[in-house]
């Protein structure tokens, strides 16, 4: 994992420091609300509907268990025993107050974290495949490069004022798991066909949100070295001519939407040649510094197939499920990846209590190294286990009620906190999920149904993901009451596509009719092996209306 | 741009507290946690002075985020009209122990949870 060196621990202190000499001044009146807002937000500090809400970055979903200790004790001694992953691998604390957010940085300090850069019109948090390095279809993990990207990013002068918020994903695999095409840029590390030097593809204007959009490549190949002065050139062509008259509009992906991908592209690539690359691109002692840090964890040498975990399945038919679900192949023989799903049959999505946190804290040094990966499913990964301690580690997790087997099902569900906590939003959406949650809660069901993703925003922001959900949920406000619009055949991968409208919306207690429905069609009309997705690609949205729309005629008939 | 519409009465002033960003009520004397202690304006005249005490405590450091809520009365004291809004005299409805909820004067009450 990567270390402060000295200069990033004083920066993260000086920065804690000046904070709290702000705080200081807005308790004692020195300076106004209007003043402190945009101070308190570049620190991740937001005023929510019930208390303030800190959020706190986890750089690429990587965590330490020391790291998840200290939120623990946070969570313990500052707030209310739990905190929420988020569906940028982040996490949030839902009720700090602002006289002990100071305290709280400076905790975060000592496990070398913070909060900065969580919020306000900069170059967010940079998230990355929760599988990196550890996936076999990767050609590079991505985390070197994710690391770089924030060290470029952290207080950059020139990007602190971007006419909106940008997030950067950056994956190394062939398969996306990091969601590339939903960010202002995506990155995807990928070898050069022919040569084999390894670069990035870069693409450009994806997001979610009021107007979504998928992301357009805007370079094939962009050799490694260049990467600094690339995305230099990408954030100057946006800083200059992003929107700034309106904030609905002032994302990338308008941007590059209104004046067209070549367009942009030209601008990008005049940009970049004009750029004194070699003054801006990381000096090549400094990436292999922080490569380092990446290196893989002493792996014992292991035969591929481990009798043990064979007999442990045979013998446990719940281990076996668990298996089945939420254990990754490693690219290293005789490990895998393990998914600790933050998704229980009723449960909040990504919410984590203290207990919970220093359990698999506990579990991650015992068993994978001491790391654990956030997802941006709102899950949490131990990345190297042994496959012989497979068994083991799930009778710890089943102990801890952390033993969910549901990883990709339709019960992993994503759901962002809605109107039960966040100020923005206009309907709530976690008891959309819980809802769901429990009429899907027979796994001999879920397993039949397979790998089908659910995403639920409670306002049009889309947080929840709710565009690029197979089944995507999206929580309005019409007379005075919540309802809920139901979207179809969305995709977070590199296959990415933006979900269709279904029809009409629903109010909150018809939605898991509705999607039962939905699943119902599927399960008639799917070939065999052919996952929901694929089936709603081959058959289109008409089945899936025509169901849905029969429904809501029923339910009218039978109101009146 | 034009002024805010200014909600139906009667209504009541709600914030958060400066330091620690619970939800607050204006009362006669100050500001309490408790909805059922809120000042009540019945008419145009005391919703202004509301309002203008919301701005003025705000200038004066005490609260972040003032503004008037319309509230229809009941025997449990006022509640808010919208469901936003009595969500915030309550806390989350997945999390009964939490929020105002919690605290054993108010009953959950108003915003029903999706029960399905």
């Amino acid at each position: 994992m990567y270390r402060y060196d000295e200069f990033d621990s004083r920066f993260v202190r000086e920065r804690v420091r000046e904070f709290r000499a702000q705080v200081e001044r807005r308790l004692d009146g020195s300076l106004t609300e209007d003043e402190f807002k945009p101070l308190r937000l570049q620190n991740g500090l937001y005023l929510q509907l019930h208390a303030y809400m800190l959020r706190i970055a986890i750089p690429y979903g990587t965590l330490s268990s020391r790291q998840l200790r200290q939120l623990a004790l946070i969570a313990d001694r500052y707030d209310r025993g739990y905190g929420h992953f988020t569906t940028r691998q982040n996490l949030q604390f839902n009720w700090p107050k602002l006289k002990d957010v100071p305290d709280i940085l400076d905790l975060l300090a000592d496990v070398e974290m913070h909060a900065i850069q969580t919020s306000g019109n900069c170059i967010r948090n940079v998230t990355a495949d929760h599988f990196a390095g550890v996936a076999a279809d990767e050609v590079e993990d991505p985390r070197p490069t994710a690391e770089l990207i924030r060290q470029w990013s952290s207080l950059h002068p020139e990007f602190s004022f971007l006419p909106r918020k940008f997030k950067i994903a950056v994956t190394g695999a062939e398969h996306d798991r990091a969601a590339i095409k939903a960010h202002d840029i995506g990155l995807r590390i990928l070898r050069r066909p022919g040569t084999g030097e390894i670069g990035y593809e870069v693409i450009v204007g994806g997001g979610l949100g009021r107007t979504p959009m998928i992301g357009k490549v805007v370079r094939e190949f962009l050799p490694r070295a260049d990467l600094l002065s690339f995305l230099e050139a990408i954030m100057r062509v946006y800083n200059l001519e992003g929107r700034r008259d309106n904030k609905f509009k002032a994302r990338v992906k308008i941007l590059v939407h209104e004046i067209g991908a070549e367009e942009f592209r030209r601008r990008v690539e005049q940009e970049f040649a004009a750029l004194d690359g070699p003054s801006v691109n990381a000096d090549p002692e400094e990436v292999k510094r922080i490569a380092a840090y990446f290196a893989p964890p002493p792996y014992e040498e292991l035969p591929e197939r481990s009798v043990k975990l064979s007999i442990a399945k045979a013998a446990h038919r719940d281990f076996a499920r668990f298996v089945e679900t939420n254990v990754f192949a490693h690219r290293v023989p005789g490990y895998a990846a393990v998914t600790i799903s933050l998704k229980p049959i009723g449960g909040v999505p990504g919410d984590a209590t203290s207990e919970q946190m220093r359990i698999i804290a506990e579990l991650a040094e015992r068993y994978s190294f001491g790391e654990i990966r956030v997802t941006y499913m709102q899950n949490l990964v131990l990345p190297h286990v042994r496959n012989d301690e497979l068994f083991a580690l799930w009778e710890a997790l089943d102990a801890a009620e952390l033993a969910t087997a549901n990883a990709s099902l339709v019960t992993d569900i994503i759901s962002c906190p809605g109107l039960d906590y966040c100020s923005l939003a206009t309907a709530r959406s976690i008891p959309i999920a819980q809802s769901l949650s429990r009429r899907f809660a027979d796994g001999a069901r879920q397993r039949e149904i397979g790998p089908l993703g659910i995403k639920i925003s409670g306002c049009i922001n889309a947080c929840g993901h709710h565009h690029i959900g197979n089944i995507g949920i999206l929580g309005l406000e019409k007379n005075g009451a919540e309802y809920y619009q139901l979207t179809l055949g969305g995709d977070a991968t590199e296959n990415a596509a933006l979900g269709e409208r279904l029809g009409p919306g629903l109010a909150a207690e018809e939605v898991p009719d509705a999607v039962e429905k939905i699943v119902n069609v599927y399960l008639q009309e799917r070939s065999v092996g052919e996952e929901f997705i694929a089936t709603y690609r081959r058959l289109g949205i008409a089945p899936f209306r025509q169901a849905f729309e029969k429904g809501v005629e029923g339910d009218q008939h039978a109101a009146h | 741009m034009a002024a805010p519409k200014k909600p139906p009465l009667p209504v009541i002033l709600m914030a958060n507290d400066l330091i620690d960003g619970e939800v607050v009520f204006r009362t006669a004397t100050g500001w309490s946690s408790e909805p059922r202690e809120a000042l009540i304006a019945g008419n145009a005249q005391a919703a202004d002075a509301l309002e203008a005490e919301g701005i003025a405590e705000m200038s004066r450091n005490k609260v972040v985020d003032a503004y008037l809520v319309d509230v229809v009365l009941g025997e449990n004291g006022p509640q808010p009209r919208h469901f936003r809004e009595r969500l915030r005299t309550l806390g989350p409805s997945i999390r009964p122990d939490l929020g105002k909820q919690a605290q054993s004067v108010i009953e959950p009450r108003g915003v029903p949870h999706v029960s399905l």
